[in-house]
């Protein structure tokens, strides 16, 4: 499994190589390319910094520099299922900010990293415009509301089990064909 | 030349120069952190330079401006010193406060600054911020940084710019996690920073050090 990520991020890098000769080489190009980066490979690994850098002539720090400033730049894979737990006003008065320590205790990772498997990355948001829900996560496309420490651990339980489930079919499927 | 007075006493420095350049040399000390000789620009990030300019309502940093003749400049008010010890108290907040074992003892500019302003290292009615270094920053090979004695001055920057023309040395991430980092390919940090080590002795608080 590893390894075809590695070989896809490989393959999606090449592919970013390509797309920045449509970049002129000026250090204003900076963020574009940044984003343009992010936008193949989901998130912006060191091998991407530094080929950033020398495409444009500056060192891999200060590329990092610029980007660690920006909060839409992440340097960790998005999880196959992220979770966002809303710390908007109403979410965070009912208490969001419990709701994801409780996430961050469960995937023993912090705001903002990606479980090793890839499984799951938890992040905070500001409102994603379900108030009277509060407190809410995201978990996927799924909303889920009124969220309580006791439902973290059932909802991640929840996800690993239909990622087996699926893992198990798609296996089946190839053996029988 | 211009001839203005600071703490009553007269001194005579070139329009060019910047009013705290003008003070240290003339043996008038103000603390400082940031400012180096030759840059052309001061980056005014450690807010201690303060000074009380006759005629002028607020405080000034006095590395930000330029002397001119006739001038009256207190440098010890207790409106100038109420700001430097509150900035300087706020950069403590963030420092790993532990002198015994660090390289600097006895020659680290926040000593020299607490002992010019009279107050202690350890900021009191403050909590502790001290910061964590995340597992994605790969480590230089010939220097090891030390981010919670760092202050943020940004020497290291200007002198790595000086010295090898663009920085091997950033400010990484964004207002109270603001951090110095090194980041690239080992075998680049290493060819560039084994031998020059120039940030290494322009550091005030020995932040970065031989590994």
């Amino acid at each position: 499994m590893k390894e075809t990520t590695d070989a896809n991020e490989a393959a999606l890098l090449q592919d970013a190589r390509k797309r920045l000769e449509t970049f002129a080489k000026e250090r204003g190009n900076l963020i574009p390319i940044l984003q343009m980066v992010q936008e193949k490979l989901a998130y912006l690994p060191s091998p991407a910094l530094a080929m950033v850098a020398e495409y444009l002539g500056m060192t891999a720090s200060d590329v990092y520099g610029v980007a660690t400033f920006y909060n839409q730049f992440r340097f960790q894979p998005p999880g196959r299922n992220p979770i966002k737990v809303c710390l908007g006003t109403a979410c965070y008065v009912k208490g969001g900010d419990i709701i994801l320590e409780n996430f961050e205790r469960k995937l023993k990772i912090r705001e903002g990293d990606t479980t090793p498997d890839r499984e799951f990355s938890v992040e905070r948001v500001a409102c994603v415009g379900c108030c009277a829900l509060a407190p809410v996560a995201v978990a996927g496309e799924t909303l889920h509301g009124h969220m309580q420490p006791s439902k973290v651990e059932g909802l991640v339980l929840r996800i690993r089990m239909e990622t087996q489930k699926k893992e198990k079919e798609a296996d089946e499927k190839s053996n029988s064909d | 030349m211009a001839k203005f007075i600071v703490d009553n006493k007269t001194v005579e420095a070139d329009e060019s120069i910047t009013l705290l350049r003008a003070c240290l040399e003339n043996d008038i000390y103000i603390p400082n952190l940031c400012w180096l000789k030759g840059m052309a620009d001061a980056p005014v990030s450690c807010r201690l330079c303060f000074v009380e300019i006759e005629g002028e309502e607020q405080l000034t940093s006095s590395c930000k401006i330029k002397v001119r003749d006739d001038m009256v400049v207190k440098t010890d008010t207790p409106a100038v010193r109420r700001l430097q010890k509150t900035a300087f108290q706020l950069l403590m907040s963030a420092h790993e406060i532990n002198c015994k074992v660090c390289p600097a003892n006895k020659k680290c500019e926040l000593q020299k600054i607490a002992r010019f302003l009279k107050t202690g290292l350890k900021p009191k009615n403050m909590n502790s911020h001290l910061k964590e270094i995340s597992a994605d920053m790969p480590p230089n090979p010939s220097l090891d940084l030390h981010v919670n004695r760092c202050v943020l001055c940004g020497r290291c920057i200007y002198t790595c710019i000086q010295k090898q023309g663009q920085s091997q040395i950033t400010f990484a991430k964004r207002g109270i996690d603001t951090i110095i980092s090194f980041y690239g390919a080992p075998e680049v940090l290493s060819a560039t920073c084994s031998e020059c080590l120039a940030c290494v002795s322009i550091c005030p608080v020995s932040a970065i050090t031989l590994t």
